[in-house]
């Protein structure tokens, strides 16, 4: 880089995914950093290309004919830019090629020092392939059998606190030498192993280790039990994805000297920015990532991230796993129609083997939605039991704490908390309709009090990451108004719903130029006002004694609400939101909900 | 989103098989360039290093971890029989002596004075790599593997499970539309790969690997019948590895669909023929579907180059398609029309289409992400 932050005037950036590369070019008009254009192209890292550079190329290149720029020459992108429209200031590049970066992780105690090391691995954009520990449940053998066949690229291990157990950490590094795993990629060099355990063990390690592994010392991740220390082990990681991963994947050689700063891994870049963004607005934030394999969560909390991915939760390779793990009822209690249901699983299955089709009729739309409500519960209750406190920690407590029974390891994710939910993946993003997207999300998360709901247009946000890590503030006004598209905020209480029909609140909204709404919100209705996108209302919710909008049960709350596509949604259907038992009913309110909502069910 | 087309499977009689047979650890390459093998003839081999049992010596000693250096008769690279000694404490005034054996034969290969634990990796075991298609070594691949090539029929499936298998292949069904059951297996179906035509069922699959089958080949299956087959349901498109008696190749996809008619004729004009199959499929980057390869010396077809997967089709007016969901799930027909403006279709999105005149006349209108190119054959 030549130039400094200030003189940064347009920015580069793609993303090479597992099937699409995608480029965009960032822009600097009138003092505000705003996207121009977007091109993508398939993904070359795989045979017969065996060259990721190529589908970069591919993707730069319709940007130059969109943008009417040169950006490339030879073999090469320019920089910097000349001010003339050729070159760009900044090149910057992510990727989840090759299946992305693949961890197995190790500690002594599973909740404590083995969960610390998976948090610090999903991070840093991992997915984790298996986790170790030595009170998992399994025998010596069967733990060796297990990891025996892993490849994975990289391995974690920690375990104990400082000037703790030295007697299980090494027994955990017996069992790693004892199952031998081979690196991923490549057999001529020995499997990168990144030690962040007790400091203790360090010469232990280093002999036991010597011939088996490419070890690396880190300072621990949980040197005491109060605190967690994710970020040199989260540092190691990243060196040794460019390192290993990226140095073994075809073409990355070569893109790794285009770039201007190191190449991040796709998740860790989207973490990246939706911390930035978090910390900028100062609010709490969970963005889920549903694609068609995998489904990615994040949420920062306060000061804390947290980021999960559910390898087998998707929109199309992973569909059947949906159904596998969610159960069909669980999925048809979503349709609005009747469906036989062999009728259902065979339609699962083909889109598992063909995941490049697309839904054609509206049947079929509404069946992917059922699966994509059902990935996404699933893929927050996992990360609802990831991102929790730490444990073990001794606490001292007030009087009023301990009758609040807040215990250690408790989820950190707290709906009356949470300000914002990004939804991301082409069946939020790419939805018919934005208000499918919006009560997908809904349905899918069931967010408390009052919640700001949006979803990213075109998938930007990893490069907006890796954007971010050299001008947080570039990377925001992009996000802020060409990334996020609002949707709308949700308005709902925590309450069962006793008897359905009858009130639970009163509400007024207020909108700045507008005459005032107000109306009764019953047990069991979904209601939508329009309220577009910038504009803001005031609105007073007063629930009966049994609900809580976020002040207590049976107090009213007034709060701003932000608009958006779908605009404003009283859903009064309860927290959890419970589905009728009989089908016919069933069906009768996923209708009505459609119906509020001005969707189209047959 | 909906602007791309699925690529066609291979249906091809002339077609270039390229094979790459790669070894999961480093190893050995057992034949040259140029050298003709069989589907048997082992390629490459390597040694698997053997499972580590972990001894807990200082236990069985009863002494501390640290206490174990003077006891131990044996260092790190020595080789055990079974029942050798490995560790025997001093005992009191040289008797009462506790005595640590070998309980597998193997090679020491870590000693800790901080567990007490001695490890001891079991002998090595060979795992060698078959050519799995007739054909030529065109290239090895040092201590790798080695690319096999053939110039044959080549069938690609749509799903499949059990893995690779060689036979010999017997048409069963008259028709596409005929359903493989269990009174269409033959007595006696030894090495044979059975052709159905639009479904079979959990029964007929049992009784055709009871009878000696070692492949089935049908336009569907049921989800209920495969998950019986398999002997659980099926998660995430990976598969190959399933313990089945006979390799399970569907062509269409799940439910009742007859087979292609191209497919199955082409399948009926290779009765008899020797066949190498694979029941795999992985429907990720890198995708791989199920396959049938029927080489060249086999047809008695002249040796030629056909249409490589890698070659891209284009969609044009007249290209033959299939389409691959609901609602004309499996109809065949020829795209009519291809508008380039965006069409709002049943589901409210808009998304590229084409229009296509199936076999009966009929015309629709069908996203383009929603058929597949028919190869020609």
């Amino acid at each position: 880089m030549t130039k400094t932050m200030n003189e940064i005037k347009s920015i580069l950036a793609t993303d090479c995914g597992s099937t699409t590369t995608k480029a965009i070019l960032i822009e600097k008009t009138e003092g505000e950093y705003r996207l121009k254009v977007r091109g993508e192209a398939p993904t070359t890292v795989e045979a017969p290309f065996d060259d990721v550079t190529i589908g970069a190329r591919n993707a730069i290149t319709e940007v130059e004919e969109l943008a009417g720029r040169t950006l490339l020459r030879g073999d090469k992108v320019i920089t910097p830019d000349d001010g003339a429209g050729t070159g760009v200031d900044l090149y910057l590049s992510t990727s989840s090629a090759g299946g992305g970066l693949q961890m197995a992780v190790a500690g002594v105690v599973r909740k404590m020092t083995a969960e610390s090391a998976e948090r610090a691995a999903l991070g840093a954009g991992a997915i984790v392939m298996d986790v170790l520990s030595v009170d998992d449940g399994y025998k010596p053998h069967e733990k060796i059998q297990r990891i025996r066949h892993l490849r994975p690229d990289i391995i974690l291990m920690s375990g104990g606190i400082d000037g703790g157990t030295k007697t299980h950490v090494i027994e955990i590094a017996e069992t790693i030498i004892a199952a031998d795993p081979k690196p991923r990629f490549g057999s001529d060099f020995q499997l990168p192993l990144i030690y962040a355990g007790n400091i203790d063990v360090h010469d232990e390690i280093t002999r036991l280790m010597a011939g088996h592994a490419d070890l690396e010392i880190v300072d621990n991740i949980r040197p005491v039990l109060e605190r967690e220390n994710l970020g040199p082990a989260r540092e190691a990681i990243h060196e040794l994805f460019l390192k290993h991963v990226m140095a073994h994947a075809p073409g990355y050689d070569r893109l790794m000297t285009w770039t201007d700063v190191d190449i991040m891994s796709t998740p860790a870049a989207v973490g990246r920015i939706i911390q930035t963004i978090a910390k900028q607005h100062g609010i709490n934030v969970l963005a889920v990532d549903i694609g068609g394999a995998t489904t990615d969560v994040f949420s920062v909390f306060g000061e804390t991230f947290n980021r999960t991915v559910s390898a087998n939760l998707g929109m199309s390779y992973s569909m059947c796993n949906v159904l596998l793990e969610a159960g069909l009822e669980n999925i048809k209690r979503w349709l609005p129609v009747q469906i036989d249901d062999h009728d259902i699983v065979n339609r699962l299955r083909n889109k598992m083997i063909r995941p490049t089709t697309i839904p054609h009729t509206l049947e079929d739309l509404l069946v992917e939605h059922g699966v994509c409500r059902e990935a996404l519960r699933l893929a927050f209750a996992h990360h609802k039991e990831l991102a929790v406190s730490l444990r073990g920690v001794q606490q001292q407590r007030s009087i009023s704490e301990a009758f609040a029974q807040s215990a250690t390891g408790e989820t950190l994710v707290d709906m009356f908390k949470l300000d914002m939910i990004v939804g991301s993946g082409g069946v939020l993003s790419h939805s018919p309709s934005r208000h499918q997207s919006a009560l997908m999300m809904i349905d899918a998360f069931q967010p408390l009090g009052f919640t700001t709901l949006t979803v990213d247009s075109i998938f930007m946000m990893p490069q907006l990451g890796v954007f971010s890590s050299v001008h947080p503030e570039g990377a925001s006004q992009v996000f802020e108004r060409d990334c996020l598209i609002y949707l709308g905020t949700c308005i709902a209480p925590q309450g069962r719903i006793k008897k359905p029909g009858t009130k639970i609140a009163d509400f007024s909204i207020q909108t700045l130029d507008g005459s005032p709404q107000s109306g009764e919100l019953l047990g069991g209705d979904l209601l939508r006002y329009e309220l577009p996108i910038g504009a803001e209302a005031t609105v007073t919710v007063s629930p009966l004694r049994a609900f809580d909008f976020g002040a207590g049960k049976g107090r009213s709350v007034t709060a701003k609400a932000l608009g958006g596509t779908t605009g404003l949604i009283l859903d009064g259907r309860g927290r959890p939101l419970e589905q009728a038992t009989d089908e016919a009913q069933r069906i009768e309110n996923n209708r009505s909900w459609l119906q509020a909502m001005g969707l189209r069910y047959e | 989103m909906g602007t791309a087309y699925t690529p066609g499977l291979s249906i091809s009689r002339h077609h270039k098989v390229s094979k790459r047979r790669l070894l999961p650890i480093k190893g050995e390459v057992v034949v040259a360039k140029g050298d003709h093998v069989q589907p048997d003839t082992v390629v490459a081999r390597a040694m698997l290093p053997g499972d580590m049992e972990s001894v807990r010596v200082s236990d069985a000693l009863g002494l501390e971890p640290s206490e174990l250096g003077e006891t131990l008769r044996v260092g790190e690279g020595d080789a055990v029989e079974k029942g050798q000694l490995l560790a025997q404490s001093k005992g009191f005034f040289g008797l009462f002596k506790s005595q640590c054996l070998a309980p597998i034969e193997g090679t020491v290969e870590f000693i800790s004075l901080m567990t007490g634990h001695v490890g001891i990796r079991k002998p090595p075991t060979a795992i060698e790599i078959p050519a799995y298609i007739k054909g030529t070594v065109t290239e090895v691949l040092p201590g790798a593997g080695v690319v096999v090539e053939t110039h044959g029929a080549f069938i690609q499936g749509i799903f499949g499970v059990g893995g690779e298998r060689q036979g010999v292949i017997t048409v069963v069904a008259e028709n596409p539309q005929d359903e493989l059951t269990e009174s269409e297996i033959p007595a006696d179906c030894k090495g044979q790969i059975l052709i159905g035509g639009s479904v079979t069922t959990a029964g007929a699959l049992q009784r055709a690997v009871e009878r000696g089958a070692v492949g089935i080949v049908v336009g569907g299956i049921v989800d209920r019948d495969l998950a019986e087959y398999v002997g659980h349901d099926i998660g995430v498109a990976i598969t190959g590895q399933e313990p089945v008696g006979a390799a399970l190749i569907v062509t269409e996809g799940f439910g009742k669909i007859a087979m292609a008619l191209r497919t199955f004729e082409l399948l009926k004009s290779l009765d008899g023929l020797a066949a190498s199959i694979n029941g795999a499929t992985q429907i990720r980057a890198g995708a791989m579907r199920p396959e049938i390869i029927v080489p060249a010396s086999e047809t008695n077809a002249e040796t030629q180059t056909g249409l490589s997967s890698d070659e891209a089709h284009q969609l044009e007016i007249g290209t033959q398609i299939r389409v691959i969901r609901v609602p004309y799930f499996g109809a065949i027909g020829a795209v009519s029309a291809l508008p380039a403006e965006l069409v709002e279709i049943d589901s409210g999105s808009l998304v590229r289409v084409l229009e296509a005149t199936l076999e009966d006349g009929k015309k629709v209108v069908v996203p383009r992400a929603n058929v597949e190119i028919m190869q020609s054959t």
